[in-house]
C-alpha cells in the first residue's frame, strides 16, 4: 500500500496525519486500520463506493466520530481525543446543514466571535469570501430563498469564515444538479488553491475526485487500496478494484511467459514491466481509450489482435466499441472519436484488427481480489 | 498543546493555543453529560423509585409488614374484587373498538375526501379534549338518565354502568385515537393509488387494497392507545359507572375507602400489567408502520366524488352535531335550577356555596395547568434536545430515553397513588411537598411526559442532523446555537406541546386525586366531589368553567401562535 506523500510535500512536515486509525461500530469494522497523511495545503479526496470508510475516516477527522484505536495529528498536534469543538477544521455537508432561521450574513458569520480581537478582520474576511462565492447581493436572504448551488456556496462560506487550517467536504456536490455540479466543482477547486487551505473531500464520483484533487485515495472495505495523484491513480492502478472502480479498464486473467510477454488465451502480447516472467498467473488491463484502431497498423505487429464488432455505443464525443475475440472469451471495450473515419463504415459483425500498445498495458498486483 | 505549534509558517489562527488558554471543562460534551446525569436522576426520583416502592408495598399489609403474595391471593379468592378486572377489560375493548372504527371513518372523512368545512370538522373531533369527564357523563346521565330526555332509547338499561362508560370513554378517546388515524391515513404512499387507478380499480378495491392494508397498523394502533386510555381513566367510571367496579375505581375505593394501601397497590399492579401489554403491542406495530414510507412516496390527493364527499359530510356534519349536544346539555345543566323539576334560568350553581368548592378550585387548576404547561415544555424538549442531539454517553442517552417512554405505560391513578405513598414515607424528606403545587406539577408532567417527548423528538429528528456538527466545528458550544437556531426553529411544535399540556392538566382527574391538598384542589376534582355529594348542577357548573378556559386558551393559542409563527418564521417562506 502505498502511503508515501505528494512530491510537493516531500520536504515540509505534512499538515495532517493518520495513524492506524480503526473505528468499530458494534460488530462492523468501517476501518481497518488508515495511515494516510496530507500536505500543508494540499486538497486530498477520499474516493470509494458508499460503506467504504471514507466517511467515518472524514467524521473521526473531524471528531464527530471517535476512533476505536489510532492516531490523528494535525500541524504537529495529536488531536485524537480533542472534542469536536477544540479542533480546528471548517466542514460541508452534503445537505449543507445551513441555519435555517438565519439569513445568508449571519449564517456566514455565525463561528466569528463578538469579543476576538481581530473580529474586524474577521468580518472582513467573511465579507470576502462572499464575495468569491458570488453571494454579495443574497446577504438578507433565508437559505430556503436560494438555489441549492447557491446554498452550498453559503455553507461553503460559513465554513472558511473563521478561517480554519483544514477544511472538510463530506459530498459537497453529491445533492445538486449535474450543471451546477460541474460549475461548482471548478469554484470551490479555486478558492481553495487561492486560500491555500489544506483540504480533504469525500466523494463517490471519480471524475469529481479526479478533477478537483491533487491526491486521490481509493477506498475499500475500511482500508486504502491506492493514494496517489489522479493520473497516477488512473495510468498506474495497482489493483483490479482501483482499476475497476476509476474510469474502464478492459481486465484480462493472464500469464506471464516471458520478461515482457503476456499471454493472454492463445495470444501473446507484449507489455513494459519490470516483472520477471516465471510463467505466473496474473492480472492485467487497459484503458479503452489506449487501443488503436487503425487496420494496418505496423507499429507493435506483435500486438495485433484480430477481433469482431458486436456493437457500438454512442456517448457523446466517444463511441463506444464492443469487440469479442475468437482467442479468449472476455469482451473488450474500446473508446474512439466519434465520426473517426478508421470506423466509419463499419457495422456490427465487420472483423477487424486493433492494436494494443506495449505500454499501455497495466500489470495488476497479482494479489487475487474477490 | 504547547505554544510550539505556533513555529508553523502558516498565518491561520493556531486554535490549540487559543482554547487552552480558556477552561475546558465546560465543553458541550460534559455539559450535556450533566444534563443526562440530571434527566436520569429526576426520572428515578419521580417515576422509578415510586413505582418501585408501590409495588413492593404491594406485597406488605396495612401496617407494612412484608407478606409475601398473600394481598394477591386475597384479591383473586374474592370475587367481588377480581370481577374488576374482567369489567375493565370489556369496557376497554369495547370502546376501543368503537371508537377505533368511529375516528377511522372520521380521519378517512377529513383525508379521503374533498368534503367542505374540512377544517372547521378537524376543530370538532379534537373538541372532547377541552372536556373534562364530568361534562361527559352528566350530558350522558342528562339524556339517559334515569329521568333523561331520551331514557326510552335504553330499553329499561340504566346508563349507569357497563354502557355509560363505554359512551363516555368514546366520547373523551375520540381525538387521541383521531389524531393517530390521521397520520396514519397521511402516511399513505401516493403512488400506490395512481398504480390502482391506472389499473381500472374500482373505488372500493381501491380502498379494500390500497387504503385499509396502508392503514391497518394505525388502526391497531389506535385501538392500542384507546384501550390503555380507557382501562386507565378514572373520571368517566367515577362518574357515570354506578355499581359496575373497574379497576381504576377500586384502586381509588381501597385507598380513599378503606385506607387500604397495600390493596390499592395490588390492583395498581394488576391494572399495570393489560396497560403495560397495550403499550408493548403499540409499540411492535409502530415499528412496522414506520417503514412504509419512503423518500420517493408522494402524498395523496383525493379527487371529487359525489358520493364519497357528501357521506364524508353527512358523518362529520353527524358527530359534530353529537358534540355540540354533549357541551349544550351539560351548559344547560348549570344553569338550570332543578332538573327536572324547576327549570328556570340560574346562575346559582356558579356560585359554588357548597362547601369544599369554590372559585380557588378554578383559579388552582389555572395555575396547575400553567405550570405544567411552561416547565413540561421545557422539560420535554431539552430532553429530547439532548437525547438526540448531542453525542454523550449512547448508555445513558437510551435509558433516558427509555424512561421518557415509561409513563404512557402507568396509568395516571397508579402513578398518584405511587407518588403518595413514596411522599408520605416519615423517612422521606420531600415529604413537606405533601399536600403543595410542587407534587402535583410534577406528577402531572410525569403522567403527561411520553406524548411531550414524543412530539418534541419527533419534529427534532426532521432538523437537519448535522446542525449540531457544524456549529462545534465553529467552535460555537451547543448551548448557544440551541438557543440562537434550535429553539426559533422549534416554536411551532413549543407551542403544540404547550397547548396539549394545558388542555391535558386542566381536564385530568387521575394523576392528581390522591395527591391534592385543601389549598391546592383543583376544579376537575372539585366538579367530581361536587358530583359525587349530589351537587350534578355544581359539577356541571365547575367542568363547564373548565371547558370555557379551555375554549378561551385554544383560541388565545390560535391568535397568538399564529402572530408568533408568522413573526418568527419568517425564513420559512421561499
Amino acid at each position: 500500500m502505498d502511503t508515501s506523500i505528494g512530491t510537493q510535500d516531500i520536504n515540509s512536515k505534512p499538515y495532517l496525519e493518520v495513524a492506524e486509525l480503526r473505528k468499530t461500530f458494534s460488530s462492523f469494522e468501517a476501518l481497518k486500520g488508515v495511515t494516510c497523511s496530507v500536505g500543508r495545503g494540499e486538497f486530498l479526496c477520499l474516493l470509494g463506493p458508499s460503506g467504504c470508510g471514507k466517511t467515518t475516516l472524514l467524521r473521526c477527522i473531524a471528531g464527530l466520530e471517535r476512533q476505536s484505536s489510532g492516531v490523528i495529528k494535525q500541524d504537529g498536534l495529536d488531536i485524537s481525543n480533542l472534542s469536536v469543538e477544540h479542533r480546528d477544521f471548517g466542514i460541508v455537508f452534503q445537505s449543507y446543514a445551513l441555519f435555517p432561521n438565519l439569513s445568508v450574513w449571519d449564517n456566514v458569520s455565525y463561528g466569528i466571535k463578538s469579543k476576538k480581537d481581530n473580529r474586524d478582520a474577521d468580518l472582513r474576511n467573511a465579507e470576502q469570501l462572499l464575495e468569491m462565492v458570488r453571494l454579495t447581493g443574497h446577504l438578507n436572504k433565508y437559505p430556503a430563498q436560494l438555489s441549492g448551488g447557491e446554498q452550498q456556496r453559503v455553507a461553503l462560506a460559513r465554513a472558511l469564515a473563521t478561517s480554519p487550517g483544514l477544511l472538510l467536504l463530506d459530498e459537497p456536490l453529491s445533492a445538486l444538479d449535474a450543471q451546477v455540479r460541474l460549475h461548482l466543482r471548478r469554484e470551490i477547486k479555486e478558492i481553495q488553491k487561492r486560500l491555500g487551505v489544506t483540504t480533504i473531500m469525500v466523494t463517490h464520483d471519480q471524475e469529481e475526485a479526479m478533477s478537483m484533487a491533487d491526491r486521490v485515495a481509493v477506498m475499500q472495505n475500511g482500508q486504502i487500496e491506492q493514494i496517489g495523484t489522479p493520473s497516477d491513480i488512473y495510468t498506474k492502478p495497482n489493483s483490479e478494484f482501483v482499476a475497476g472502480f476509476i474510469g474502464t479498464m478492459n481486465l484480462f486473467d493472464g500469464k506471464m511467459i516471458d520478461a515482457n510477454k503476456i499471454l493472454l488465451g492463445d495470444v501473446a502480447l507484449e507489455c513494459v514491466t519490470d516483472l520477471r516472467g516465471n510463467a505466473s498467473n496474473i492480472k492485467f488491463g487497459f484503458r479503452p481509450e489506449k487501443v488503436n484502431f487503425n487496420q494496418n497498423s505496423k507499429k507493435y505487429p506483435t500486438n495485433q489482435l484480430k477481433v469482431k464488432i458486436k456493437d457500438f455505443e454512442l456517448r457523446g464525443a466517444t463511441t463506444r466499441v464492443f469487440l469479442a475475440s475468437t482467442h479468449f472469451s472476455d469482451e473488450i471495450c474500446v473508446d474512439v472519436w466519434t465520426g473517426e473515419e478508421c470506423v466509419s463504415g463499419l457495422k456490427a459483425g465487420s472483423d477487424i484488427n486493433i492494436t494494443i500498445p506495449p505500454d499501455s498495458i497495466v500489470i495488476l498486483s497479482d494479489k487475487k481480489n474477490d | 498543546m504547547t505554544s510550539s505549534t505556533q513555529t508553523s509558517a502558516s498565518n491561520k489562527p493556531v486554535f490549540a493555543d487559543e482554547y487552552s488558554a480558556r477552561p475546558v471543562f465546560w465543553n458541550s460534551e460534559r455539559l450535556s453529560l450533566l444534563m443526562l446525569v440530571f434527566y436520569a436522576t429526576l426520572f428515578v426520583v419521580v417515576l422509578i423509585l415510586p413505582l418501585g416502592i408501590l409495588i413492593s408495598r404491594s406485597f406488605t399489609d396495612r401496617n407494612e409488614n412484608w407478606v409475601g403474595v398473600t394481598n394477591y391471593t386475597t384479591y383473586f379468592a374474592s370475587p367481588e374484587r377480581y370481577t374488576s378486572l374482567s369489567n375493565s377489560i370489556f369496557v376497554s375493548s369495547l370502546t376501543a373498538l368503537i371508537v377505533t372504527f368511529l375516528a377511522y371513518v372520521f380521519a378517512f372523512a377529513l383525508t379521503r375526501t374533498k368534503m367542505p368545512f374540512k377544517p372547521f370538522f378537524k376543530i370538532v373531533g379534537f373538541a372532547p379534549l377541552l372536556m373534562p369527564s364530568v361534562i361527559k357523563a352528566i350530558s350522558l346521565v342528562y339524556y339517559f338518565g334515569n329521568q333523561g330526555v331520551f331514557k326510552s332509547w335504553m330499553f329499561g338499561q340504566s346508563i349507569y354502568g357497563p354502557i355509560g362508560i363505554v359512551l363516555g370513554s368514546v366520547i373523551w378517546t375520540f381525538p387521541h385515537v383521531l389524531v393517530i388515524l390521521i397520520a396514519a391515513f397521511s402516511m399513505s404512499d401516493g403512488r400506490l393509488y395512481e398504480s390502482a387507478e391506472s389499473l381500472k380499480a374500482t373505488k372500493w378495491r381501491i380502498f379494500r387494497t390500497v387504503t385499509l392494508p396502508g392503514t391497518l397498523y394505525g388502526a391497531i394502533s389506535a385501538f392500542m392507545v384507546a384501550f390503555i386510555l380507557v382501562i386507565t381513566d378514572f373520571g368517566v367510571p367515577k362518574v357515570i359507572g354506578g355499581n359496575y367496579n373497574v379497576l381504576s375505581t377500586d384502586i381509588y375505593k381501597e385507598v380513599v375507602g378503606q385506607q387500604n394501601f397495600s390493596m390499592g397497590a395490588v390492583v395498581s399492579v394488576i391494572l399495570l400489567i393489560p396497560a403495560i401489554l397495550a403499550f408493548l403491542i403499540d409499540r411492535q406495530v409502530k415499528k412496522r408502520q414506520r417503514s412504509a414510507m419512503t423518500a420517493q412516496s408522494t402524498i395523496y390527493e383525493p379527487k371529487k366524488s359525489i358520493v364519497v364527499d357528501s357521506f364524508g359530510f353527512a358523518y362529520c356534519a353527524l358527530i359534530t352535531v353529537i358534540t355540540v349536544a354533549i357541551v349544550g346539555m351539560a351548559q344547560y345543566a348549570s344553569v338550570v335550577k332543578f332538573w327536572p323539576y324547576d327549570l328556570s334560568f340560574t346562575l346559582d350553581h356558579y356560585q359554588f356555596d357548597v362547601a369544599g368548592a369554590g372559585f380557588d378550585n378554578f383559579f388552582n387548576s389555572l395555575k396547575l395547568a400553567l405550570s405544567v404547561s411552561i416547565i413540561g415544555t421545557t422539560l420535554a424538549f431539552v430532553g429530547a434536545y439532548i437525547v438526540e442531539k448531542t453525542k454523550s454517553i449512547l448508555l445513558l442517552r437510551n435509558i433516558v430515553s427509555a424512561f421518557s417512554m415509561m409513563p404512557i405505560a402507568v396509568p395516571g391513578l397508579v402513578l398518584g397513588l405511587s407518588h403518595l405513598i413514596f411522599i408520605n414515607n416519615p423517612s422521606n424528606p420531600l415529604q413537606v411537598l405533601y399536600g403543595g403545587f410542587l407534587i402535583l406539577i410534577a406528577s402531572t408532567i410525569i403522567h403527561f411526559y411520553t406524548v411531550s417527548h414524543l412530539t418534541a423528538t419527533t419534529s427534532l429528528r426532521q432538523l437537519d442532523p448535522e446542525i449540531e456538527s457544524v456549529s462545534l466545528s465553529l467552535k460555537i458550544p451547543l448551548y448557544k446555537s440551541f438557543f440562537r437556531v434550535t429553539l426559533p426553529i422549534s416554536i411551532p411544535v413549543l407551542l403544540d406541546i404547550s397547548i396539549y399540556l394545558f388542555l391535558a392538566s386542566m381536564t385530568t382527574v387521575s394523576g392528581i386525586i390522591f395527591l391534592y391538598g385543601p389549598e391546592t384542589k383543583v376544579a376537575s376534582v372539585a366538579a367530581i366531589h361536587l358530583d359525587e355529594m349530589g351537587e350534578t348542577a355544581g359539577a356541571a357548573a365547575m367542568g363547564m368553567l373548565i371547558v370555557y378556559a379551555c375554549l378561551f386558551v385554544r383560541l388565545l393559542y390560535l391568535l397568538l401562535g399564529s402572530w408568533l409563527i408568522k413573526k418568527s418564521q419568517v425564513w420559512r417562506v421561499r
